[in-house]
Order: structure tokens, then C-alpha cells, then sequence
């Protein structure tokens, strides 16, 4: 699909009466701009990936800051002769273009369009030619997230019909195929298949391949730009699926990522954060609490001691957002789910000082606390997209909180059926044994109640994982004998193992000083 | 519309492909029909594939003018088989809301609402009014009563016989025959309860006897102690 360069092209005459309309000059080139291209041309050619590196990150931002505040940059067409008209570096320009544009401005229709069209030749580029470049894993992570990110912006977009103007509705009309959800995803479940990512991981745990341990980055005069959009591709899909509300596909496409360990996605903290997040969310929907629980706990732990080095970084702004719709996901979980022992100190003084009174609230289960399991849940849940092409028929309607409606409705709903749940957890920790007519009578309602509110706590309180297998998230449970509960008090495990191990070293390290202190 | 029986043998290979094109063609209109038909499948040979309905009904997101309301009716039942996994949900998700509005769907979340809330009795009452819906998936009966036996035994160490029988909607005779059935081949134990009628002893688990809760939190893998054999050494 070529890239349509319709307004870039137009004469002269088009464009000064543009130039008035714009109130900027698309092909006025300042010296520092033209600077830019030309080294950051040479040093893609030269593979130097530092130095791509630096010029993407704080170059970029700089001129950006000091020149493109409110206006796009240069046009493409206006830098291609310092460059050699090279097609592959105009590509990867255009594509910080419009990067900046959606992030300063308002992207037109048109723009949209235009964007998306640049996608496909670049990704067109990559998947069907060999490509000689090493890129920074910044950016190749910043090109998928920024792919799947203008998809959902044009969905939400496209869902807003209402005011539509003639020409908008005429262009969506023609231009049916622009981030059209079948494109998306097929582009990045192509980029997984072709670069083989699947297999390579497989094969480095076996020792046979190198991924993980050069971050992705090829040492033997290849290119790293498939394999890595590959792997980035795989935390694309999952941020699809989840905008769907397809939660089990998207924790599926992750598989061949141990998020238990370090890997490529930590090594950029956009990645890293995008990956835990929607972990975390798609595990929340699918009842997997304590799952949820502890990756949150981890990433919240980990942005907590590293967030001070990104400070100066474009990715700041995001780090925080992302930082406190996490906290509103894991006061979720565990109001929903309460455990002891799975969140750090550090993390849980946040947690109290942020949500300590809304989760109190929410425990309680009545009319204000769903109301605050509808603030949080809303304030951190993805923006769920309708994918489907919208309907042209009059009265042109905005549909574009739908999805997102009906993922809260079927959230709360969930909440709902746990609400008496609460009510029998008080009880079961204040007696070790108690008989089904008593606890009934205590909880003012009758037998067979109490029986069906016992079983759903059982069944609630005992997650089916990715296995299959039971697993007990209950931080009190019981058995019935006849009609006799016996509450059963869950004891803190002692880790004997790990304690004596870590004993070990740390006596081996003091010996060692001593020794050192009798040689000197 | 008159369907040539396919011999088991083809009835194999159509699913080996569906599970295929799930794996690696999943975000293409064409496999449509397939999937629909396998939905079919699913249901006459009693067998069932979650990501392949999943990838249906978000065939269906993308293009809804070409949903059937009859296979996404069939898909939930299926899902609500599945207990206590929690599929049916995962396809609810994927469901437009104006669709959900719908009578039969309405029926089946209220099904489903019973049964994650453990209200057994009150679910065989509404299936028993909706059978035309329950009836056209073979099997349902049985694999709810898998759930529901499941349930107890997450819950009950000893299960007084009319709670077992309203859980699982068995009585009298046929009662006494499941019961058998399961004291010969599931190790459960009948015992005469004192004085108010029989006491089934379901089969010991982790969830029931807390005491066969395996400490598996405190084993230490090998990756660990070899980190040491230096100092041991």
C-alpha cells in the first residue's frame, strides 16, 4: 500500500494558501532539523545503536521542546534530499512524525489515514525485505505500542459519529480498510510468525539460541529490527486482546514470555509496565486474583525504586498514570480477594495512604461501595474499543462507551455476586467452630441460605488456573461436617529453606572478611 | 437442511483443522463457517474447545451482521458446562450488550448467576422451565452435576443426603443407584447419620482436610541450593 503523500505534493500555489491555513510552513527545514536527519541518517547506516539511541530519545524531544511545541515537524518531503531520498529512513521519519503530531496535536481523518498507510509500507519494509539496521529497542518498542495505541484512538474516533461532517463520513466510507481491526492484528501476528520469535525463545531455553542475553540485539552483522518487533508484537497482542475484552487470548499470546524473570520486555520500562499492567487486568477478569496481585505488587515495588532515573524521559507522564491505575487495580483485587501476605511494605503504605478508606468502603459491599468499585475500575481499566466498521445509517449515533459499559456492567456484576461473601468471612474468623443453625441465625437468614452463600464462597474463593488446577485463594477457609463448620486458620508458612540458605551465604561473607582482615 | 453423517474418521480431521487455523489463522473472516460448524461439532460429540469459540465470537465483534444468535446460545451453554472455569464469563465479554438483552440469554446468565452463587435448587427449577434451551445440548445434565459435586466437595467432609440430592437434582431410587455407583468407582462411604437419615463421606482433598494441604511453599529448588555448592564445597 503506498504511502499517500496527497497534501505534501500539491504545488506551490497550494501551498502558500496552505501555508496561511496551517500557520506554519510544512517544508521550512531549520538548520538544527536538517542536523538531525543527516547524522541520524549516517549513524542507522553505521548501526550505531548508542547513538541512534541518544538522537531518538533526547534529541528528538529537545527539538521537539524547543521548535514543534504546537506544530508538526518538517515535512517528509522537505528533509528526503539530505538524505539520500532514502526510502527506509523516510519511512521511520515519517513514522516520529506522526508519533508527534498525536502527541501535541489533534490528528485529522486524513492524518489517521495517513499514518496508517506509513505503517503498512514500513511494516511491509521489514516483514518481505531484508533489513540491514540495528534500532534501539526504545523505539522498535515505541513503534508497536504507538501502532496498537493510534488503532484504539481511531476506534474511539470512528465510534463518535454524531458530529461527523460530510466530508469525514465520505472519507471513513473510502478509506475502509485504514486500521481496520483484521489489519492490526494480522500485521502483528505476522510479525511473531516471521521473525520466528516463538521458536527462538524455545530454543534459547534449551541453550541453542541467543536472545534474552544481548537483549535482543544481533552481534553477528545481522538486524535485530524483526526479531525484536516480533517479540514486542507478542505484549502488542495481548494490549489488543484486552482492549477486545478477549482476556484469555491475549494472557495466551504472552505465553512464550516468563514474566517471572528479566527479559527483552524489561528492558525498555514502557514495555515492561504495558506487559504487567495488562497481565495484571486480564488476570483480574478472569477471577485470577492473587496472579494479579503479586505482578502488580512487583511492578508497583519496582517503578517505586526506579522512577527517579526516569524522570527526564518522555515516558514519565505515562509512568505515573500507569503507576496509579495500577494501585486502583490491586485495591481492587484485594478487596476482592483478601490476602496478608503478598503485598511488600513499601507498596502497601502507598496502597492505605491512596485507597485505605475506599477499600474499607468497598469491603462493606453496599450501595457506595460498588459505586467506588465503579471509579476505580473505570478510572483504570484499558479504553475498550468497538472494532467493527461503523454503521452509516441515519441517526448517526456515538457508540464509542459501549464497550467500555459493558466490561464495567459484567465487572460489577461479578462484585455483586461476591457481595455476601464478606458478611461470612467476619464470622469464620471470629469462631473455629460453629453449626450451620447458629451462623444462620447470627447472619439472619435460614438454612439453605446460609448453604448456598457457604458453597459460593467455596466456589469463589477457588480459582481455576491456567492448568486446570484448584487453587484456594482463601485467606480463611472451612470444611462441614454434617452440619458442623469447622473453620480452618491458614498459618503463615515458615520458609525454613530459603531462610537457612540465605543464613549460609551470609556466614560464608563474614568469614571471608575475617579472613581479609588477618591478611592485612 | 439435511447433513451427511460424517464417519468418525473425517469427524477427526475436521477438528484437528479447526484447532489448526485457531493456532495459526485466527484473524480471518474466511474461517467463519468452519468455526460455526465446529461449535455444532462440539456439541453433538460432547467434546469442547474454548479458544476456538472464542475466536467465533470475536469473528462475530468484528462483523456482527454475520452472527448467529442460535451458535453464540449454544457456545454459552457449552461454557456453563465448563464449571467452575470461569468461560462462560470470558464469553460474556465478547457479547454485545443489545444481545444479551435477548430472552434466551437473559435465561442463561440467570443459570449461570445461580449456579456461581451455589443456589442449586433455584438453578434446576429455571432449567427445568427451559428445557428447550438446556435439552438441545447433550450432556448438560451430567456436567452440571460434575460442578455441583465438585462444590460440595470443596465444602463438605460429610454431606447429609437432601443436600446432596437438591445439589445434584437426583431422588429416591435413582438417588440410591448414583450413590452406589460413586461408593464403587469414587471411593465415596455411606454411613448411617445419627438418627436424621443417610451421611455420604465424600473423598478426602486439600480443600476439605485442611491437613493434607500440601507445605509445598517451603520446598527449595535445585537452582537454589546449587548456588551454594561453592561454599559447601
Amino acid at each position: 500500500m503506498a504511502a499517500n503523500y496527497d497534501y505534501d505534493e500539491a504545488p506551490a500555489t497550494y501551498d502558500d494558501a496552505n501555508r496561511q491555513e496551517l500557520g506554519y510552513d510544512p517544508n521550512f527545514v531549520p538548520d538544527s532539523v536538517k542536523s538531525f536527519v543527516v547524522h541520524l541518517y549516517r549513524h542507522i547506516r553505521e548501526k550505531n545503536v548508542y547513538e541512534i539511541h541518544q538522537m531518538y530519545e533526547i534529541s528528538f524531544q529537545k527539538l521537539s521542546d524547543r521548535l514543534f511545541k504546537d506544530t508538526p515537524w518538517p515535512s517528509v518531503d522537505a528533509v528526503a534530499h539530505y538524505v539520500d531520498n532514502d526510502q527506509v529512513f523516510c519511512l521511520l521519519y515519517r513514522e516520529m512524525w506522526f508519533r508527534h503530531l498525536y502527541a501535541r496535536l489533534s490528528p485529522t481523518l486524513k492524518q489517521r489515514i495517513d499514518s496508517w498507510d506509513n505503517y503498512c509500507s514500513l511494516f511491509q519494509v521489514v516483514l518481505h525485505r531484508v533489513v540491514n539496521m540495528q534500532l534501539p529497542n526504545q523505539w522498535l518498542w515505541d513503534m508497536v505500542d504507538e501502532f496498537v495505541y493510534q488503532f484504539q484512538s481511531f476506534c474511539q474516533y470512528r465510534a463518535k459519529m454524531k458530529n461527523k461532517t460530510e466530508q469525514e463520513i465520505a472519507l471513513l466510507r473510502q478509506f475502509d480498510q485504514a486500521w481496520n481491526v483484521y489489519g492490526v492484528l494480522n500485521y502483528l501476528q505476522a510479525f511473531v510468525e516471521k521473525s520466528n520469535i516463538i521458536q527462538i525463545l524455545e530454543q534459547e531455553k534449551e541453550g541453542i539460541e541467543q536472545f534474552t542475553a544481548t537483549d535482543g540485539y544481533d552481534y553477528s552483522g545481522g538486524s535485530n529490527v524483526l526479531k525484536v518487533l516480533g517479540y514486542f508484537s507478542m505484549v502488542g497482542l495481548l494490549r489488543v486482546h484486552c482492549l477486545l475484552g478477549d482476556y484469555q487470548t491475549g494472557l495466551k499470546c504472552l505465553l512464550s514470555i516468563d514474566i517471572n524473570q528479566q527479559g527483552v520486555y524489561t528492558s525498555v520500562i514502557g514495555s515492561h509496565i504495558t506487559t504487567i499492567y495488562h497481565y495484571g487486568f486480564a488476570s483480574l477478569m478472569m477471577r485470577r486474583y492473587v496472579k494479579a496481585i503479586r505482578e502488580f505488587n512487583k511492578m508497583l515495588l519496582y517503578i517505586y525504586k526506579t522512577k527517579q532515573y526516569h524522570q527526564k524521559s518522555p515516558q514519565y507522564e505515562q509512568i505515573l498514570k500507569k503507576n496509579e491505575q495500577m494501585y486502583a487495580l490491586l485495591a481492587i483485587c484485594l478487596s476482592l480477594c483478601p490476602q496478608t501476605k503478598l503485598v511488600e511494605e513499601t507498596v502497601n503504605s502507598q496502597l492505605r495512604e491512596k485507597y485505605g478508606e475506599k477499600m474499607a468502603r468497598m469491603q462493606r459491599y453496599d450501595d457506595e461501595a460498588f459505586a467506588i468499585y465503579d471509579e476505580l475500575f473505570s478510572y483504570a481499566c484499558p479504553k475498550f474499543i468497538t472494532p467493527s466498521a461503523p454503521s452509516f445509517e441515519e441517526p448517526l449515533v456515538n457508540y464509542n462507551q459501549d464497550a467500555y459499559r459493558l466490561q464495567l456492567k459484567l465487572f460489577l456484576y461479578e462484585v455483586k455476586q461476591q457481595q455476601l461473601l464478606s458478611g461470612v468471612r467476619t464470622f469464620l474468623k471470629v469462631y473455629s467452630t460453629i453449626s450451620l443453625g447458629k451462623l444462620a441465625n447470627y447472619m439472619e437468614v435460614d438454612e439453605p441460605t446460609l448453604r448456598t452463600i457457604l458453597f459460593s464462597y467455596k466456589h469463589k474463593t477457588h480459582a481455576v488456573d491456567s492448568d486446570g488446577k484448584i487453587i484456594s485463594n482463601a485467606d480463611v477457609d472451612f470444611y462441614i461436617d454434617d452440619d458442623m463448620i469447622h473453620v480452618v486458620e491458614s498459618k503463615p508458612v515458615k520458609r525454613f529453606g530459603d531462610y537457612f540458605l540465605r543464613q549460609i551465604v551470609k556466614l560464608e561473607g563474614v568469614i571471608n572478611d575475617m579472613d581479609r582482615i588477618r591478611l592485612e | 437442511m439435511v447433513r451427511e453423517r460424517e464417519t468418525p474418521k473425517q469427524q477427526q480431521q475436521v477438528s484437528y483443522t479447526v484447532e489448526q487455523l485457531v493456532a495459526v489463522n485466527p484473524y480471518n473472516p474466511d474461517i467463519l463457517p468452519d468455526l460455526e460448524n465446529y461449535v455444532n461439532e462440539q456439541v453433538s460429540s460432547q467434546t469442547y474447545s474454548l479458544d476456538a469459540n472464542l475466536c467465533l465470537l470475536r469473528l462475530y465483534q468484528f462483523e456482527p451482521e454475520r452472527m448467529s444468535t442460535q451458535i453464540v446460545a449454544r457456545i454459552l451453554v457449552k461454557a456453563l458446562m465448563a464449571m467452575p472455569a470461569p468461560d462462560f464469563s470470558l464469553c460474556l465479554f465478547l457479547i454485545p450488550e443489545r444481545v444479551q438483552m435477548e430472552e434466551q440469554f437473559k435465561t442463561l446468565i440467570v443459570l449461570s448467576h445461580y449456579l456461581e452463587t451455589g443456589r442449586f435448587r433455584q438453578f434446576w427449577d429455571e432449567a427445568a422451565k427451559n428445557c428447550h434451551i438446556v435439552e438441545a445440548v447433550p450432556g448438560f445434565e451430567q456436567a452440571i452435576q460434575t460442578y455441583a459435586i465438585h462444590v460440595l466437595s470443596l465444602t463438605y467432609q460429610k454431606i447429609p443426603r437432601p443436600v446432596l440430592a437438591e445439589a445434584i437434582n437426583i431422588e429416591g431410587l435413582s438417588l440410591d443407584k448414583f450413590l452406589e455407583h460413586q461408593a464403587a468407582n469414587s471411593g465415596w462411604i455411606l454411613e448411617k447419620g445419627h438418627g436424621r437419615g443417610q451421611l455420604i463421606v465424600l473423598p478426602r482433598n486439600e480443600f476439605n482436610h485442611p491437613e493434607l494441604k500440601k507445605i509445598a511453599a517451603d520446598s527449595v529448588p535445585l537452582e537454589h541450593i546449587t548456588r551454594i555448592f561453592p561454599i559447601l564445597g
